[in-house]
């Protein structure tokens, strides 16, 4: 048997959560007092996780290395969240949520898992109301829907571009009542350095507090991994220029298995890299695609024309642009999922049409949206003879109220007015679909250690489709973890505190800090940012939008070479025992540095193209990605074993009883 | 461009700081404010100075992490953005720029550039929040409508990304403007009702504990604010504590 035992509830699909709820063990009131929980990060799984674990009754405390909980990175969420409730009345049901999210990953996740996540999805849009998230809502009081991409229904509930800000400080409204009532107890400004196992369960962290330097330890009967993506192994991507590995890749250290690192999402629609000075990427969300069209010119003059400043987008007639979503996949057109958009995007500037200096960028046009509902606006409000001025006038101002905070970042960024000219898009690393193996109940392979939300892997499979990872994060935290943590916490209620003067704190206290000591001690040649510039070209080049043998090889003899030398050669300015910002940078990249080779292994061991993943050798003929379910139908976790390179594969085959696996088409 | 930056540099909360000059060239007009500060940085590391801390995450105007006070102004001259999304086609070769930490009793300087804005959070622990549990036994999301004018209300004053900005504005250092934003934001909505008076009351007062200074009415808070919070929440706080305050 598998060394991965993923704990699926026996029964039919719609009854194992329900089913599993009844069976697992819980935890009475008067003992989850004795029972401390440490939560590492405070985006929306781990504040919601925190939140509901306090209410709940265990010891809570929360750790984030920003100054204050409301500011972890799904603040910066902006579409929107999908939930089956089908209040449009267009078919949408919890069966279809589990499908199109399957499907959406290119059956590379885990049924039970992805089930159990449409069937509570309703329950976080009522949670959140209740919270006092002011969703968006139509003129007669009920909540608004749109569409995204992969799917036929409009079931995304969303604020504005803002949605992961009014979720997240939805959750964080939800811990400041149970910091009030001293159920939780922050640490802001703190980093997760290392997970402490005693007798083989985790049982605690060490910490640095980043204002003073202090190296902390802090135990509890079970630690939450609620610490987020690794996009930023690529230097460039749209996450927070602080998101790290850092606490997921020391719990694999310590025995946590790593699962699919090479499923990444480049989410099509961001802001176009404009030089060598620029130190993150912004997303245009993907709500934009309801109403924008993505083309390139039809004509390579044309497009030569364009990026030679000599011809301006809105002068080429519309016989001579290639809408080429629409063109490529008409039945789902310009929301066709972001890995397919991504590509084909790619592919049209890698052929020479691309409309931006570097010619990399395809445009995002809203001017045929624009005037579609200025027609309709002017309409409704009587004026039936209105001139294209004012249908223009009237269209814009819809597509302001709708996307509104949008435009005004793109235009702030690249200095264009998007209303009057299309916006110039291009691919960039967006969200990490692979993470902490996780099983049913959310636990690692080291017991009590527990992952939830992008930090762990399972729901997305290869591709995340748009407005599942708020799904996902909520899920995780308010509904899922709180049941399921109880079911290992049932056999702690007489452990006691558990202290942290024992040998295995000392001795990860001391790893910690030697290992500190060491990066201290590098040469002085290069600066961390050096290094990981250097590391984000080698990923995007190599281990990028698409992948081949040769090149994955090369990434990770460069990456292990570029480790040696960063270990040897690093520069980290002023002392170790303060404030430090270079220090606390340094620590995050070397973990990239390890994350990075075993990506690239594992990107060089799936044989296939699914999802995100896309292997230049397994396409078919029209370029479209070739799965390969006989020999690639299972989740890759990877055991640490020293070097990355050395890490040992253990596959969970991925068994579909509910859905019929098929080639993915959204043509 | 050339630029000269005058740069408030300060070691720990407990020692004196002081502004220092530091010439900067080649920057170009489309780096973001904070992407010249890494080329300082980048330079500075590399003649073995230590760098110039500042507070920033997401780099797209919404985590409220990124502060500084430049020329005088809470996140510089332009309107409606943040620090990061200021970029650096709003100055001119040969400017000099000054650039400082906000400024407020109840923001302490940790470190160069940095203030500790923990205060905010202990307003919002006093009572910003609704009282449900995040069991999922509440009501269906549809079952309350809320007219659309109040749910965008409630919205626009939930905007607020608590950066601290209307504070750094004010000449009184007051939270008013961030205060009232979340007290305005729950008394819109049917479902902060049932605790609006003690909410108020609670959050006036971890407020004023702060060591915040008066509300009096100038608007800088307003101007500044990269999020366009509006003065009207304040007038509403007003309304909900003095008719908490008749409630007695």
């Amino acid at each position: 048997m598998s060394v991965l035992d993923s704990k699926v509830p026996k029964g039919p699909l719609d009854q194992k959560w329900t089913a599993h709820k009844n069976k697992i063990n819980l935890v009475n009131p008067a003992n989850k007092r004795k029972i401390d929980v440490i939560v590492v990060g405070t985006g929306l799984a781990g504040g919601a996780a925190a939140a509901s674990l306090a209410e709940l009754g265990y010891n809570v405390k929360t750790f984030c290395y920003q100054d204050s909980p409301r500011r972890a990175h799904s603040i910066a969420a902006q579409g929107g969240i999908n939930a089956s409730k089908n209040y449009q009345g267009d078919g949408d049901s919890n069966y279809r949520l589990f499908y199109d999210t399957v499907k959406g990953g290119d059956y590379r996740s885990r049924e039970a898992n992805v089930y159990r996540l449409a069937e509570v999805s309703g329950n976080i849009i009522d949670q959140c109301v209740a919270q006092g998230v002011p969703f968006a809502r139509e003129y007669g009081g009920q909540l608004d829907n749109r569409s995204f991409g992969g799917v036929l229904v409009s079931r995304t509930f969303y604020a504005k571009g803002q949605t992961g800000q009014q979720l997240l400080l939805g959750a964080y409204s939800a811990m400041n009542r149970q910091i009030n009532r001293g159920k939780i107890t922050p640490y802001n400004r703190h980093e997760m350095l290392d997970l402490v196992l005693v007798d083989g369960k985790a049982r605690g962290i060490i910490a640095r507090d980043l204002v003073t330097g202090a190296i902390e330890r802090h135990s509890a009967h079970a630690v939450v991994l609620a610490s987020g993506g690794y996009g930023n192994v690529f230097f460039l991507s749209t996450n927070a220029m602080g998101s790290n590995v850092m606490a997921a890749w020391r719990a694999h250290r310590r025995g946590a298995y790593f699962a699919n690192p090479c499923f990444t999402q480049i989410h099509p629609t961001c802001i176009p890299v404009s030089g060598d000075h620029q130190s993150k990427l912004t997303l245009m969300s993907e709500s934009l695609r309801n109403d924008g069209r993505i083309w390139v010119p039809a004509k390579k003059e044309d497009a030569d024309a364009i990026r030679a400043g000599k011809l301006k987008p809105t002068q080429i007639a519309e016989a001579d642009r290639d809408y080429f979503l629409e063109r490529r996949y008409p039945a789902f057109g310009n929301l066709v999922p972001r890995d397919v958009a991504s590509r084909a995007a790619k592919e049209r500037c890698d052929a020479g049409f691309g409309v931006n200096k570097t010619g990399e960028a395809v445009y995002l046009d809203f001017d045929a949206a624009i005037m579609r509902y200025g027609k309709e606006k002017a309409l409704i409000s009587g004026q039936k003879d209105a001139s294209d001025t004012e249908v223009r006038v009237l269209g814009e101002a819809i597509i302001a109220a709708k996307y509104g905070n949008l435009f005004q970042m793109y235009e702030k960024i690249v200095d264009e007015n998007p209303y009057k000219t299309p916006m110039m898009i291009y691919p960039a690393v967006h969200y990490t679909m692979g993470g902490l193996w996780v099983d049913y109940n959310l636990q690692t392979t080291i017991p009590g250690c527990f992952a939830a939300g992008e930090a762990n892997f399972s729901d997305h499979g290869a591709n995340r489709l748009g407005a599942s990872a708020l799904m996902q994060g909520l899920a995780d935290g308010y509904f899922v973890l709180p049941s399921t943590i109880g079911d290992y916490l049932a056999d702690d209620i007489a452990t006691g505190t558990i202290p942290t003067d024992s040998p295995e704190f000392e001795a990860a206290e001391k790893e910690v800090t030697d290992r500190m000591a060491k990066m201290k001690a590098g040469k002085g040649l290069h600066s961390v940012d050096y290094y990981h510039k250097k590391l984000g070209k080698i990923m995007w080049n190599k281990c990028g939008m698409s992948r081949n043998e040769k090149e994955l090889n090369e990434a990770i003899e460069e990456i292990a070479a570029l480790r040696a030398d960063f270990w040897e050669n690093v520069k980290i300015p002023g002392d170790i025992n303060t404030k430090n910002q270079e220090l606390e940078k340094a620590g995050r990249v070397a973990d990239f540095l390890e994350l990075g080779e075993l990506f690239a292994k594992d990107a060089l061991t799936r044989n296939e193209s699914c999802g995100g993943h896309f292997r230049e050798e397994y396409q078919t003929p029209e370029g479209e990605a070739l799965r390969d379910d006989e020999n690639f139908k299972f989740v890759s976790a990877w055991e640490y074993k020293g070097a990355p390179k050395d890490a040992v594969l253990h596959k969970e085959a991925l068994v579909y009883e509910n859905i019929e696996v098929k080639t993915r088409s959204y043509k | 461009m050339k630029l000269t930056l005058k740069i408030w540099r300060q070691d720990s909360a407990n020692s004196k700081g002081k502004m220092q000059t530091y010439p900067i060239d080649g920057i170009e007009g489309d780096m973001s404010f904070l992407e010249m500060l890494d080329v300082l940085n980048e330079g500075l590391i590399n003649k073995g100075e230590t760098p110039v801390e500042f507070d920033h995450d997401c780099r797209e105007g919404i985590c409220g992490s990124c502060s500084l006070q430049i020329n005088g102004e809470p996140h510089g001259p332009d309107r409606m953005v943040t620090t990061c999304q200021l970029h650096m086609r709003s100055f001119k070769d040969g400017d000099t720029i000054a650039i400082e930490p906000f400024r407020a009793k109840a923001f302490p300087v940790i470190k160069d550039l940095i203030v500790d804005r923990s205060a905010f959070d202990r307003i919002q622990q006093s009572g910003g929040y609704v009282s449900v549990n995040t069991s999922g036994n509440t009501l269906d999301a549809n079952a309350i409508p809320i007219n659309k004018q109040d749910a965008d209300s409630a919205f626009a004053a939930a905007a607020c990304i608590g950066c601290g900005a209307c504070v750094a504005a004010c000449k009184n250092a007051s939270a008013m403007l961030f205060t009232s934003a979340k007290v305005s934001q729950y008394a819109l909505l049917p479902q902060g009702q049932v605790e609006a008076t003690e909410r108020v009351e609670n959050m006036v007062r971890q407020m004023d504990l702060e060591g915040f200074g008066n509300c009096t009415n100038t608007g800088a808070c307003e101007i500044e604010c990269p999020k366009g919070i509006s003065l009207e929440n304040i007038a509403r706080l007003n309304r909900e504590f003095l008719s908490a305050n008749i409630k007695g």
